[in-house]
């Protein structure tokens, strides 16, 4: 089938409208369509939706009413934005809607990010500070862990005295911040 | 204005130059979102919000100077025109999104164009580097680099849990998407993309087509990019798709070797066939173009034909999207007085080597 307006390509969009029981047929190509304003061509929107609205797992050990009523009355006391309209636009309206939302977080992010659910990359140098050092901790630890059961007794006591400084390290930050 | 002109103004200097691996990988692509603690995301629709962004990143930003990228100006969409915002986005330093915020929406761009800072697209920041060739750790390290210059002026949304906190739960954490722009016409040609892409979907990594929609590739121009961006850090990212692209340029190469192989003089017919509807047609539509420009890419790396530059499958392609062809005809195009010009444009180009 041709394309109605442009006579030319062929008609790839199929728009049926009924107003007051009168029902029009459309048929445009893409270009016409485009132009006519019958649909945004925005291949990115069109896909993101999609994924977005297979992302959202139902939680299944609510009932139904309890459900309903736990989302309505979750919003972000920040920007306002409620439980439904971040779960209908898959969208964040602010920071804070991460704590607002973060009992249902949890299942979203596994299912995007392979199981995922914790950062592990970078962190900002300047709200970093101790979460730097609690990183380096958790590396010392293993490594400790790795070199005791090797039995490299004399490189485990070097890495046992860095992990002792840096402690003391992070408590003294934390005091100095109280 | 005359063509050499018109296309040194109309593509990034960047594009000119040579990079790694660059018979297959024709850039590489690292962006980070970004948005700042306090004020609400773009996605909240707080007007009022984004403009104090927009001002704040003008007080900034605006003409200040990073590294070798020179400076960054601030380009508001309020002050474009639709096909100027529509060459932005065919020259891939804007997103079509952007676009639409006519209002807030604005870009910073390096002198270089390697660099540009969305601003007040999803996120308050989207910031994007591009390197020729497969330059994916290069690329990253720079694009920390302008990070740590943004922060060092600002505070970022970020959560010790979760990360850099984005308007979509698929950027959170890292924020870190990085890509690579790829040509395959020898895994085309011999129908391995379709096996290929889901084995790449498996790792992770997401596969499509640059140019064109559906399945089809324009031009034979893939992007390969990371989907996950919680839970790995930005080098185990970058790492990980590395070693994908790595062997899909293996691949690529086994094929050319082997279509070379299989069908010499018949490739070569084909190459310059190609060429020749190139250098001669009068009317050319995007579809055939691009898969001409793939095949005189390909005969430019098998060393077939040898007086024109590597760079005009890339150059050509953005130059013969419709904002570019109507700029360069310097007036509105209907869809079949574009392929008039896409045949020209083509033509005059190809003469520019001789």
């Amino acid at each position: 089938m041709k394309c109605q307006r442009c006579h030319e390509n062929e008609a790839t969009i199929h728009y049926t409208q009924v107003i007051n029981s009168e029902k029009t047929e459309v048929h445009l190509c893409e270009q016409c369509a485009e132009q006519e304003g019958y649909m945004n061509f925005n291949e990115d929107h069109f896909s993101i939706h999609q994924m977005l609205t297979n992302m959202f797992p139902f939680d299944q050990t609510m009932n139904h009413q309890q459900k309903v009523q736990t989302q309505e009355s979750l919003r972000c006391d920040r920007c306002g934005t409620t439980y439904q309209e971040f779960r209908q636009r898959g969208k964040f309206g602010c920071s804070k809607c991460y704590q607002a939302f973060e009992s249902y977080l949890d299942p979203i992010f596994k299912r995007v990010h392979g199981g995922n659910t914790n950062h592990v990359g970078k962190i900002p140098k300047r709200i970093g500070g101790n979460l730097h050092k609690q990183r380096e901790l958790d590396q010392l630890q293993g490594k400790l862990n790795q070199l005791v059961r090797d039995e490299a007794f004399e490189e485990a006591a070097q890495v046992r005295d860095q992990i002792r400084k840096l402690k003391e390290e992070i408590n003294q930050d934390k005091g100095g911040e109280a | 204005m005359t063509l050499q002109n018109f296309i040194n103004d109309a593509l990034s200097p960047w594009l000119n130059t040579e990079g790694i691996d660059n018979d297959i990988v024709l850039s590489s692509r690292i962006r980070l979102a970004r948005n700042f603690e306090q004020v609400p995301f773009p996605t909240s629709g707080d007007t009022a919000a984004m403009e104090k962004v927009l001002q704040f990143i003008d007080q900034e930003f605006n003409q200040q100077t990073f590294q070798d990228f020179k400076q960054f100006q601030l380009v508001k969409m309020s002050d474009l025109k639709p096909i100027e915002k529509r060459g932005l986005v065919e020259k891939h330093l804007i997103s079509p999104n952007l676009a639409e915020n006519e209002q807030t929406g604005a870009v910073l761009i390096s002198k270089n164009e390697q660099a540009s800072v969305m601003v007040n697209e999803e996120d308050h920041l989207r910031i994007q580097l591009y390197f020729p060739g497969f330059e994916l750790t290069k690329a990253l390290e720079k694009a920390e680099q302008l990070d740590d210059w943004f922060e060092n002026r600002t505070r970022y949304a970020f959560d010790e849990k979760r990360g850099y906190l984005t308007s979509c739960p698929t950027n959170v954490g890292t924020g870190l998407r990085a890509s690579v722009m790829m040509h395959l016409p020898a895994l085309s040609m011999t129908n391995q993309m379709n096996n290929l892409i889901p084995e790449i979907n498996k790792l992770g990594l997401v596969v499509r087509g640059i140019y064109g929609e559906g399945s089809e590739a324009l031009g034979q121009l893939y992007q390969v990019s990371n989907q996950m961006t919680l839970g790995k850090s930005e080098e185990d990212i970058v790492e990980d798709l590395k070693s994908v692209v790595k062997q899909v340029i293996e691949s690529e190469r086994r094929a050319r070797e082997w279509i070379m192989e299989q069908l010499g003089i018949q490739l070569e017919d084909r190459i310059f066939r190609s060429y020749g509807i190139l250098a001669n047609s009068r009317v050319i539509q995007s579809k055939e173009a691009a898969k001409c420009l793939s095949d005189v890419r390909l005969g430019i790396d098998m060393g077939m034909i040898k007086n024109v530059p590597k760079t005009i499958l890339n150059e050509l392609m953005v130059l013969t999207q419709p904002a570019f062809l109507q700029q360069y005809a310097k007036k509105q195009l209907a869809p079949n007085e574009r392929d008039v010009f896409r045949a020209n444009l083509i033509r005059e180009r190809l003469q520019l080597e001789h």
